[in-house]
């Protein structure tokens, strides 16, 4: 019975990925109907599932392969055309195959299924067949008929082994119309026996004609004239025809017949299946291989023994290519889950009424496995997003211009130690405007919220939780669960995600991952002396400040004690880590500041760092329990002298400097949407002083740059003050004149607030920067003055909240229509 | 009569004990990495045999002193429901058997975080042994420390 188990899980595991194979095939031959291979995989899958399970006794998977392989094998005959409905009884076929697989898997038994119907339609389908059935009459190879004797192999060796898989005999394709050498009985004599003699499987190993010219027993035309001699009905195999014919001996065609079957086997044995706890182990052994030799090579280096040295880096060698080696057995092609795709686009097509043509670039990026079934689900649902509210219907596309079949394109491509998987539609794109009033009608934004967002941002809320777009409910997606699953999902492996889209011009979906989670990159660092580890995932540069740099004020700049950089131009928020670990901050005044800028979702900070050391490649070690809950550490690892290093995690690190403000404002919007009831936002402002004594507060996410002006570089158009600014003329307005109070124009150098949105800027013009605070709102009156929103007690004083919209209008009238629509959605 | 088997230590005044299936094993002090933003009573991370595991000082758990300068404790490794756990603490005792029939309840005198974190006590013939609750002791983030 053991043995049979063993039969019986191996038939399961190797159907299930024929059938997963299956789905691709058949939904690519509704592309190239005309493709024999493709044809003929198919056909081979079904008929070997068909016939094991036959050999097992499993009578209702029998039946319905066995329709499927006639309806098949008459397709592959060309006495049947293949049409939408013959792939969708395939596909269904598949699927009722699969739940057979999955009920034996489970029970053991195939259960009760009722799979009448689904025979009935498959069997119906045969029906008007014989349209084409002079096309195999003229076919030049006589019919063979099935039940022709075996080659020389004595019977009792067609074991069940020799049933259960493929026949075991075969004949050369040297001529055209491919004949093939009469085939075990049983495995194949259910098959109607008309069928032509084109072959039933691709051959997957050599064949004995083959075999036997290519050792140089026999000459190639002898063979030709003896596989000729069986096309013209001759039944018996090969070897014998050929003995007959005096070219060659028994005694040959046994030998050539063993060496035939050894090479089939050494095909066959050229790959294995590993248990992925074993590789799972093999990989923790090897990252500590790794360490250990990181900590030989240290050591070796500090030695004057030259044998040492020279053995640690023969070491050093050969255990980076374990890993490598080591790494790769787990590494598997994306393919491995795109090729599911191809059937979840064909059939949700096919239900909303879509064309899609799905195309994929990079399908061999490889990926650790484990990496690979975490984002299958968020794949899918990606894909069934993109089909379903992405892609329009073909009359909508035809309308707007486009080809009524849409296209969905994978692409998947390393990038920086990361896989980066889009997904890229043609379609109706993202209307921002829509989101936005989604989100609101969901209460997951305020209208304040709303309107202080960017057009990115807006984007950004279909990744909220119960956000959906779908107007109506559909089967395929628009429940309210999904995109937020899916930045989850992909968050929970080390990845992000990420969205553009055009409105009327489609949308792309960017899904970026580690390629493994064990063994990464990293630079190490030191905060008050000790060592840390900072993934190079999210890297972005390294800053040197010179100790006189910093004190010529060209380096380190507070805005009332928020410190910045000016890096190339941009305001570059500075974390400092000791700060932020509540370690002592440096004694001794540093000859240099090592600013490391990293990035953070979508916002780079400099975390400023005592001394930068060296990158290496490290091992993640989980946390103890005790140690989850500080958030700001990814894991520990171990360095090459042996000391347990801390590895940074930059976004938690981000979060807790308030540099990513997305963690604060979703949980400010999670609670106001779980409430209902609008809750006060926390609102990242820069308080200016403009018109003498008047504070004021700008949304931070109105600021693209600080810029100080010299009073002297302004000019005028019309009665606009402009000054020339990276090639392009920027409009000035005075916020203090702006807003009515006493122009202060005294000063010589201007501070200037410049927002740019959509290839535009303009200039706002204030007294003076203050600070930048982030703030809940506590009291606001709505005192309606001109270009004020109202004001605010931000910082225990009362402050002014500017309409910046309007400012941005008084400095450049067209600045919001002459942008495109998209754009405008953002503050519709 | 049944017995069980201690592995001792001491830690301040008291002398602890932990059932000898529950201990790994017991390694001299072994450099630390501290843990910044980490609850007090956790002493650091050592490097054991490339296993990152988390020692919890015992002292600051029992809201006792901390050690004088110099004075290097010593690890016994517990075996918990999370992994490997270390315990920092002063002197390694020898295994003692203790009778079953000598076991009582923490006793009275017992206050604050020892009483919370042990099971009771044996009455050994010259002193007490305080059976550790190992589970709550490493447990960091749940008790009171002080």
């Amino acid at each position: 019975m053991d043995d049979m188990d063993e039969i019986v899980q191996e038939f399961l595991v190797e159907s299930h990925e024929n059938l997963d194979q299956l789905d691709q095939d058949l939904v690519r031959l509704e592309q190239e109907p005309d493709s024999r291979e493709l044809l003929a995989s198919v056909f081979r899958t079904i008929h070997t599932i068909k016939g094991t399970s036959g050999f097992l006794a499993y009578s209702s998977l029998e039946s319905v392969t066995h329709v499927g392989e006639n309806l098949l094998s008459k397709l592959r005959d060309g006495r049947l055309e293949l049409t939408p409905q013959i792939t969708s009884a395939l596909l269904e076929m598949v699927d009722a195959i699969r739940s057979l697989l999955g009920a034996i898997e489970a029970t053991g038994t195939e259960g009760d299924p009722d799979h009448r119907s689904l025979v009935e339609k498959l069997t119906s389908l045969l029906e008007p067949a014989v349209v084409e059935a002079a096309v195999t009459e003229s076919a030049p190879a006589a019919p063979v008929a099935e039940t022709a004797p075996a080659e020389v192999i004595p019977a009792e060796a067609v074991t069940a082994e020799a049933v259960t898989r493929e026949p075991v005999t075969r004949e050369p394709v040297t001529p055209e119309p491919v004949t093939r050498e009469p085939v075990t009985p049983g495995a194949i004599t259910e098959v109607p026996a008309q069928r032509s003699a084109e072959p039933d499987f691709m051959p997957t190993g050599p064949l004995l004609g083959e075999v036997m010219v290519n050792t140089g027993r026999v000459h190639p035309d002898d063979v030709a004239v003896a596989v000729a001699e069986q096309h013209l009905g001759d039944q018996r195999p090969l070897g014998e025809i050929l003995i007959d014919h005096g070219v060659t001996t028994p005694q040959e065609v046994s030998e050539s017949l063993e060496a035939q079957s050894e090479s089939r086997r050494s095909a066959a044995d050229s790959t294995i299946r590993v248990d992925v706890e074993l590789l799972d182990s093999l990989m923790r052994l090897v990252g500590e291989l790794v360490l250990t030799r990181n900590q030989i090579v240290q050591h070796a280096s500090t030695r004057a023994d030259t044998d040492l040295v020279r053995s640690s880096q023969r070491l050093n060698l050969i255990a980076s290519e374990l890993q490598e080696g080591v790494m790769k057995t787990r590494m598997q092609p994306i393919d491995n889950v795109w090729s599911r795709l191809t059937r979840v686009v064909r059939d949700l097509g096919l239900s909303c009424g879509k064309q899609v043509r799905l195309e994929m670039e990079g399908r061999d990026t490889e990926l650790d496995k484990t990496i690979l079934e975490a984002i299958k689900d968020p794949l899918t649902h990606c894909v069934r997003n993109s089909v379903d509210h992405g892609i329009e219907t073909p009359e909508e596309r035809l309308a707007a211009g486009k080809p009524a079949e849409g296209r969905l394109l994978l692409r998947a491509f390393h990038e920086g130690g990361q896989v980066n998987i889009e997904i890229i539609d043609d379609g109706a794109g993202i209307d921002p405007r829509k989101v936005g009033a989604k989100a609101l009608e969901r209460g997951l934004v305020t209208p304040d919220q709303l309107a202080r967002m960017s057009e990115r941002e807006v984007l950004l809320l279909i990744f909220q939780a119960g956000f959906s777009t779908a107007a109506a409910v559909t089967n395929v997606s628009g429940r309210g669960v999904g995109m937020d699953v899916v930045k989850t999902n992909v968050e929970k492996i080390g990845g992000t995600v990420d969205v553009t889209s055009v409105v009327g011009r489609g949308s792309t979906f960017r899904i970026k991952i580690p390629l493994t989670l064990a063994i990464i990159p990293a630079l190490t660092i030191t905060c008050a002396g000790d060592r840390y580890a900072i993934p190079q995932v999210s890297l972005v540069e390294l800053v040197r400040l010179e100790a006189a740099q910093t004190v010529a004020g060209k380096g380190i700049e507070h805005i009332s004690g928020a410190p910045v950089l000016r890096l190339r131009g941009n305001l570059l928020p500075l974390v400092y880590l000791d700060e932020q670990l509540g370690l002592p901050a440096r004694r001794e005044e540093a000859e240099a500041i090592f600013i490391v800028v990293l990035q953070a979702d979508d916002r780079q900070f400099g975390l400023v760092v005592h001394e930068v050391l060296d990158t290496e490649e490290i091992v993640v070690k989980p946390l103890g329990s005790q140690l989850k809950g500080i958030g700001v550490f990814a894991g520990a690892t171990i360095l090459g002298d042996g000391a347990v290093a801390l590895i940074l995690d930059c976004l938690a690190v981000a979060q807790r400097a308030n540099v990513v403000h997305a963690a604060g404002d979703r949980t400010g919007l999670e609670r106001s949407a779980r409430s209902g009831v609008e809750s006060a936002p926390v609102v990242p402002l820069l308080v200016v002083n403009c018109g003498g004594s008047r504070r004021a507060a700008i949304p931070l996410e109105m600021v693209t740059r600080l810029e100080e002006f010299e009073l002297a570089t302004i000019e005028h158009v019309g009665n606009h003050e402009v000054v020339q600014y990276r090639g392009a003329i920027l409009p000035l307005v005075r916020m203090s004149r702006f807003l009515g109070s006493f122009a202060d124009d005294t000063s010589e150098r201007l501070q200037v607030v410049v927002y740019s949105e959509g290839g535009r800027s303009v200039g706002l013009v204030v007294d003076a920067i203050l600070d930048i605070t982030e703030e809940v709102l506590v009291a606001s009156s709505d005192l309606d003055d001109h270009g004020l929103l109202g004001s605010a007690v931000v910082q225990d004083k009362i402050t002014e909240m500017l309409d910046i919209r309007q400012a941005i209008l008084a400095a450049d009238p067209n600045f919001y229509s002459a942008g495109d629509a998209a754009r405008e959605g953002a503050f519709a | 009569m049944s017995t069980s088997q201690f592995s001792t230590f001491n830690v301040g005044p008291h002398l602890f004990g932990i059932e000898v299936e529950n201990v790994q094993e017991v390694i001299r002090y072994q450099p630390m990495t501290r843990v910044p933003l980490a609850p007090a009573s956790v002493g650091g991370l050592i490097n054991l045999r490339g296993q990152v595991i988390t020692a919890v000082d015992l002292r600051q758990r029992l809201g006792m002193p901390s050690r004088a300068e110099g004075e290097l404790p010593m690890n016994v490794v517990v075996r918990t429901d999370d992994g490997a756990v270390s315990l920092l603490v002063d002197q390694i005792g020898p295994v003692v058997d203790a009778r079953d029939e000598d076991f009582e309840a923490p006793p009275e005198t017992l206050v604050g975080a020892t009483r919370y974190l042990i099971r009771g006590a044996y009455k050994l013939e010259d002193r007490l042994l305080l059976a550790l609750d190992v589970q709550r002791t490493v447990e960091v983030s749940l008790a009171p420390s002080s």
